[in-house]
């Protein structure tokens, strides 16, 4: 390495030309692809003048809806780089046999699997959760908008931060060899002493201060702004689901942001939590991580339940089956997420009876959690069951996830799992759970939703295709997995010795490009839905039957959501409303006071990622100037009093009257 | 615990038990016993899973909507219903959790074993007694990067990246690794457990056949992890003992210098054999303190159990500082002042260790 | 709330949205989002104090609590931080009877109480690191200057979110948003307290008098 002078040292820090990966020819490839479609994008950008639109209408929308699709389409780019790594690792583990290194050394192998965890998880299904959240929690309790729309926005705009540096790490320096929860002493200076490490707690404390927020936020807007008559026992199941995981977000995130910030502070301080130097212990830190670690899945999946809830009851024609007992098994599952994280290091000699205990608990919460299962099915029994895109993801989610469930309960008895534990057999499970739980669960939301958020539904036929390839692909991918863990094969090997392990590796291969075709054909389906968006326009705002308050709305919502708010009688409030004769209200208009864009959260959280990419690479005086700037525009923007207007009542009229009219021609 | 007996018959494992299949068709005792207890608790669940999944696809197509079945839309609710959704699952979970309390005690790592092999119980070593040897073998294990010394203190002999016992003789190995968080893991004997720098864990184990089997770490530990494997052979008396008998004559000296070198990161080591090993290089290793200018950790925190070292141990850094600062990507710390620990045995930091640093 | 049937339906069907709309609240929620806030604060010092409690004792060779901790010092400091909270208190009266002029002097006294509670405490880290007990020399040290430095990182940020409020005050008065403000300012500042004497007890007094 050349050395640098001190000038350039103190104004770039440990940013030098080496930085650049320019002698890696996937990396040089990926970038120059990106760049391309960059810039062609920002070309189309500027040529339709779309600038002012997307920075007025988006970029600075308080409006939950809007914030709820950024976060989903966040959640698609992600899904792309997330994907694309898995890909490799598939590819990799396929060829590297019998004295073939295959393509990716250890130094490059090491990072995607570290990148793919924590962009599946962090960037991934959580910006889809939260998007799905945000968009639909307030319309279905009949409210205007979230508590607190500027920190709503503010929220969102730390998560694409946390996400922007993670993507930066693919082309400037390298991002961290340690595993997606990056044990120490490995993740500690000594053993991990470069930037990608730091990518990673800067990427994370980022964003995991956006998702703190958000559920705040969304707590907030769940106890205090539920329509008039919607009591708790009132409330749609996926906003029960919603406050349970936002409940666990809040009580959980700081917990991860307290590991991370100490952690940070061995790397750069030189304390010793987590080392082996000077009375540190490292396995606190793996103690700390998975207490947040374990309520993070639950905070992923118990959402996704409240989705199947929703699709069960609406496509069955069907009152959801043991409304109550769904209930109560969310709150079971929300508490018992909290007792259960040392299933995850049993095999760190904790004593036999501690391992029993956490392996009991583990157990106990398959029981609300098939609860749950056996409600879907028997909201089944006696229903009316359309097979339309949503229905089919809970069918195929039902019979994938019990297995996902059983393999789980294998894991939890502690004897079993000494051998298991971090066998790809562990890694088939999660992603059962993960993929057969949570994506499904999300396509199925997005296939659900779609046509609310934007008016017309999503194409068929490509939906049809795009399911089948996942659910196969998901099987032909991850069966062989459990196999490969019951042959005794671990996790996180860039190369193998023995050879009849291969045709396992090839078939898991071949599903992950069933899998590539599925999220293929969903964006296609995406596209052909746009094109043909007058063929599949919904103009009744209503295109399933629904049975809660949001499908009471036009589609797509105005900015305002309801013109009068709801008053809700039943549990199913919108089916009630339409089974006893509800009218359309057609006049009385009111203003409606509605929060006022602002740019702050965009700012902000710009300013917060200049900094930690600034402390990623030792920029001392850019970080110090970063940060007093993130304190200026905190300020500054508490100065602003004037922060919400009226809808004026004519173009309430003008809205209303349009959708009557719309109503009238359907 | 019949039940395990009649589930390991179960056709299944003819069906699936190829010898690849090693998690299934283990040679050791421990491994056969935690395979019982998979196969046991897969079962349990079965009865509830098959149900389930059979009802899901019969609901499906029964209720579809062409099918113009019976529809009840308000049906929704029935207490009978509800009290067999929670309490059949409930009862599958008591008698798993039951199992999970018995096999979680009686296959503690740390438990001595008290058997062989089923109908092989160990007994007390009475004179006469046609019982079965008591005394464990002890192996101490080391995770290096990226590499596993085995030191066999009764034999006065170390190997690397092989490990060699007796078929049906308990075994315990006491496990520690040098820098970073390794898990010791042999399919075919026995479930896994960390290696961790600075604390020791246990594994009791018992290999039944022999042969030739697999190890290695299942805790990604950096960038030599995919290799870092070895081979776990399980032989007969006569061959364990010759087995010693050629590492005590071929093997090289391995004493705290070497081993110092030894630590340092490497890839794909053959393997090597040692002999003239220090009988306290594993305590050593564990403590930290194999290089002579560390304080031991034991006596930091029979210290720090006193009330620490006061003011006058503020400067005791350097020989506190025990991660490898080779692998930093740095120079060797320079020497610093340090106060050498009051209960230290003598003999710790002698002037040997001194060169030695200069490796670490 | 009023609630009119707009039944023209059926006779029978009852009200179905609120034709009267509700008084606005901007901000109705805002005390309970920043209650959720500060617990969500609070577990931050959870991991700390249990971070504490499982390395405090892991002084590496080098001095623990009972050689470094000077407890007057610190009673000082804690007297200084209580005295601020009654001051807040008093504020909080003040402003509750529109007296501004009285608030703005009780902020005052409360800020200079939170700045000497600083200034105590940074003479102490000096003098310790100044002595050689870093944050780098032991678990010990590592956790004790987390704990306590994230009280005073709370504190100093209490203190420019303090004064801000009082230009906004000054420039705007005792208006809604502002008394919200406040009002949350005012938890925050005795959430900031409790935490301390946590600290005092586990940290200080448990530390020396053991």
């Amino acid at each position: 390495m050349t050395s640098y002078p001190d000038w350039w040292k103190f104004l770039f820090g440990r940013l030098t030309l080496e930085s650049f990966p320019y002698h890696e020819p996937i990396l040089v490839v990926t970038f120059a692809v990106v760049m391309l479609g960059g810039l062609a994008l920002v070309a189309l950008i500027t040529k339709y003048k779309l600038w002012g639109y997307l920075w007025h209408d988006w970029f600075t929308s308080v409006d939950h809806k809007k914030i709820g699709v950024m976060y989903m389409i966040l959640g698609v780019i992600m899904l792309l780089r997330g994907f694309a790594d898995a890909l490799m690792m598939r590819g990799q583990q396929a060829i590297a046999f019998a004295g073939n290194e295959g393509y990716l050394p250890p130094h490059h192998y090491d990072q995607i699997f570290t990148a793919h965890g924590v962009i599946m998880i962090f960037f991934v299904a959580m910006p889809f959760v939260t998007g799905l959240m945000n968009y639909v929690v307030p319309l279905q309790i009949g409210a205007r908008d979230v508590a607190f729309p500027f920190l709503n926005n503010f929220s969102f705009w730390m998560t694409v931060g946390g996400a922007v540096l993670i993507m930066a790490s693919l082309f400037i320096g390298e991002f961290a060899k340690v595993g997606w929860l990056a044990y120490p002493p490995l993740s500690g200076a000594a053993y991990s002493p470069g930037v990608g490490m730091d990518y990673y707690l800067w990427g994370l404390q980022i964003a995991g201060i956006g998702t703190t927020l958000s559920g705040v936020n969304l707590i907030a807007t769940i106890v205090k702004m539920r329509a008039p008559g919607m009591d708790m026992m009132k409330m749609p199941v996926f906003t029960w689901t919603s406050l349970c995981t936002n409940v666990l977000i809040v009580a959980t995130f700081p917990i991860l942001a307290a590991t991370l910030a100490l952690l940070t502070l061995d790397r750069y301080v030189g304390t010793n939590f987590f080392t082996n130097d000077l009375g540190g212990n490292p396995m606190m830190y793996v103690n700390l991580i998975w207490i947040w670690g374990h309520p993070e899945v639950y905070i992923l999946i118990l959402p996704i339940f409240g989705v199947y809830s929703e699709v069960a009851s609406t496509f069955c024609g069907k009152r959801l089956f043991g409304y109550a007992s769904m209930v109560y098994a969310t709150v079971v599952i929300t508490i018992l997420s909290y007792l259960v994280w040392l299933h995850h290091f049993f095999t760190m000699g904790s004593g036999a009876s501690v391992n029993s205990f956490f392996g009991i608990t583990t157990m106990i919460i398959s029981i609300p959690t098939g609860a749950k299962i056996f409600n879907w099915l028997f909201t089944m029994y006696r229903g009316r069951i359309r097979f339309e895109l949503p229905m089919m993801w809970l069918l195929a989610f039902m019979i994938t996830f019990v297995i996902g469930g059983m393999t789980g309960v294998m894991l939890a008895v502690p004897p079993a799992d000494f051998v298991l534990h971090n066998s790809l057999f562990l890694i088939a499970h999660f992603h059962n759970v993960i993929i057969g739980g949570v994506v499904f669960g999300v396509f199925a939301g997005i296939a659900y939703w779609f046509p609310k958020a934007f008016g017309f539904k999503l194409d068929r036929f490509w939906g049809v295709l795009s399911f089948w390839f996942w659910v196969i692909g998901f099987y032909v991918a991850f069966m062989p997995l459990y196999i490969l863990g019951l042959m005794g094969v671990t996790r996180r090997l860039s190369r193998f010795e023995d050879p009849s392990l291969q045709i396992w590796f090839v078939i898991a291969a071949m599903g992950a490009v069933l899998i590539a075709l599925g999220i293929a054909c969903f964006l296609i389906q995406i596209g052909v839905s746009i094109l043909r968006r007058e063929q599949l326009r919904d103009t009744t705002g209503d295109p399933w039957d629904g049975r809660t308050l949001e499908w009471s709305t036009s589609s797509p919502p105005p900015a305002y959501n309801f013109a009068f708010t709801p008053i809700i009688h039943d549990l199913d409030a919108y089916a009630d409303m339409k089974k006893r004769g509800y009218q359309r209200p057609l006049g009385g208009f009111r203003p409606i006071h509605m929060p006022k864009n602002t740019g702050a959260g965009v700012i902000i959280a710009g300013l917060a990622t200049l900094c930690g990419f600034a402390l990623i690479w030792h920029i001392w005086w850019l970080a110090a100037l970063s940060f007093v700037a993130v304190l200026a525009a905190v300020i500054i923007h508490t100065f602003n009093y004037d922060r919400d207007f009226h809808i004026p009542a004519d173009e309430v009229v003008q809205a209303e009257d349009a959708r009557t009219q719309l109503l009238g021609r359907a | 615990m019949r039940i395990f007996r009649f589930l390991a018959i179960l056709p299944l494992i003819s069906v699936l038990g190829g010898c690849q299949w090693v998690l299934l068709s283990p040679s050791g005792d421990i491994a056969v016993q935690q395979r019982n207890l998979l196969f046991a608790s897969t079962a349990l669940m079965l009865l509830i899973i098959i149900p389930v999944m059979a009802l899901t696809i019969f609901f499906a197509w029964r209720y579809r909507a062409s099918a113009r079945a019976a529809y009840d839309p308000d049906w929704n609710h029935s207490l009978p219903l509800e009290v067999v959704i929670w309490s059949v699952p409930l009862l599958i979970i008591i008698v798993i959790g039951a199992m999970t309390w018995m096999g979680t005690h009686l296959l503690d790592p740390y438990r001595p074993l008290n058997r062989i092999a089923p109908g092989k119980p160990i007994v007390e070593a009475r004179a006469g007694s046609s019982g079965i040897r008591k005394q464990p073998l002890v192996i101490q294990v080391v995770a290096l990067d990226w590499k596993w010394l085995f030191l066999y203190p009764a034999q006065g002999i170390a190997s690397l990246n092989e490990v060699v016992a007796p078929v049906d003789q308990p075994i315990e190995f006491r496990i520690t690794s040098s820098a970073v968080m390794n898990s010791l893991f042999i399919p075919a004997l026995a479930g896994q457990i960390y290696a961790m720098p600075g604390m020791q864990t246990k594994l009791n184990a018992v290999i039944n056949h022999p042969g030739e089997f697999e190890g290695f770490s299942a805790n990604y530990s950096g960038a030599g992890f995919s290799d870092m494997r070895f081979r776990f052979r399980g032989v007969d008396d006569a061959a364990f003992g010759e087995w010693v008998q050629g590492a005590i004559r071929g093997g090289s000296t391995l004493g705290r210098d070497e081993y110092l070198v030894l630590e340092r990161p490497s890839e794909r080591e053959p393997v090597r054999y040692f002999r003239d090993i220090p009988s306290d290089l594993f305590t050593a290793i564990l403590n930290m303190c194999v290089d002579r200018a560390k304080m031991c950790t034991r006596d930091m925190m029979a210290m720090d159990a006193k009330g620490g070292g006061g003011k006058e141990g503020i400067h005791t850094v350097a020989a506190l500082e025990y991660d490898k600062s080779v692998r930093r990507g740095g120079q060797p710390l320079p020497p610093r002042p340090f106060v050498m620990a009051i209960c230290t045995p003598t003999d710790v930091y002698g002037a040997a260790g001194l060169s030695a640093r200069a490796f670490n | 709330m009023m609630a009119q049937a707009t039944a023209q339906a059926a006779g029978t069907a009852p009200a179905f949205y609120v034709t009267e709309e509700e008084h606005a609240h901007p901000g109705g929620s805002t005390m309970l989002g920043f209650w959720l806030y500060l617990m969500s604060d609070c577990l931050v010092f959870a991991v700390l104090f249990a971070t504490y409690g499982v390395l405090g004792r892991n002084y590496a060779a080098g001095p623990s609590g009972a050689d470094l901790f000077d407890l007057r010092l610190v009673a000082v400091n804690t007297a200084m931080l209580l005295f601020s909270s009654i001051t807040y208190g008093f504020a909080m009266l003040a402003m509750d009877k529109g007296r501004q002029a009285a608030m703005q002097r009780w902020l005052v006294v409360t800020g200079l109480f939170g700045l000497a509670f600083l200034a105590i405490e940074l003479y102490e880290f000096a003098h310790l690191i100044h002595e050689g007990a870093t944050p780098m020399r032991s678990a010990f040290l590592s956790s004790f200057f987390t704990l306590v430095g994230t009280h005073g990182l709370h504190v100093t940020f209490g203190l420019i979110w303090l004064t801000v409020l009082m230009i906004q005050v000054s420039k705007r008065g005792l208006i809604e948003a502002n008394r919200r403000r406040l009002m949350c300012l005012s938890m925050f500042w005795h959430f900031l307290d409790v935490v301390w004497i946590g600290v005092f007890t586990f940290v200080y007094l448990m530390g020396v008098l053991k």
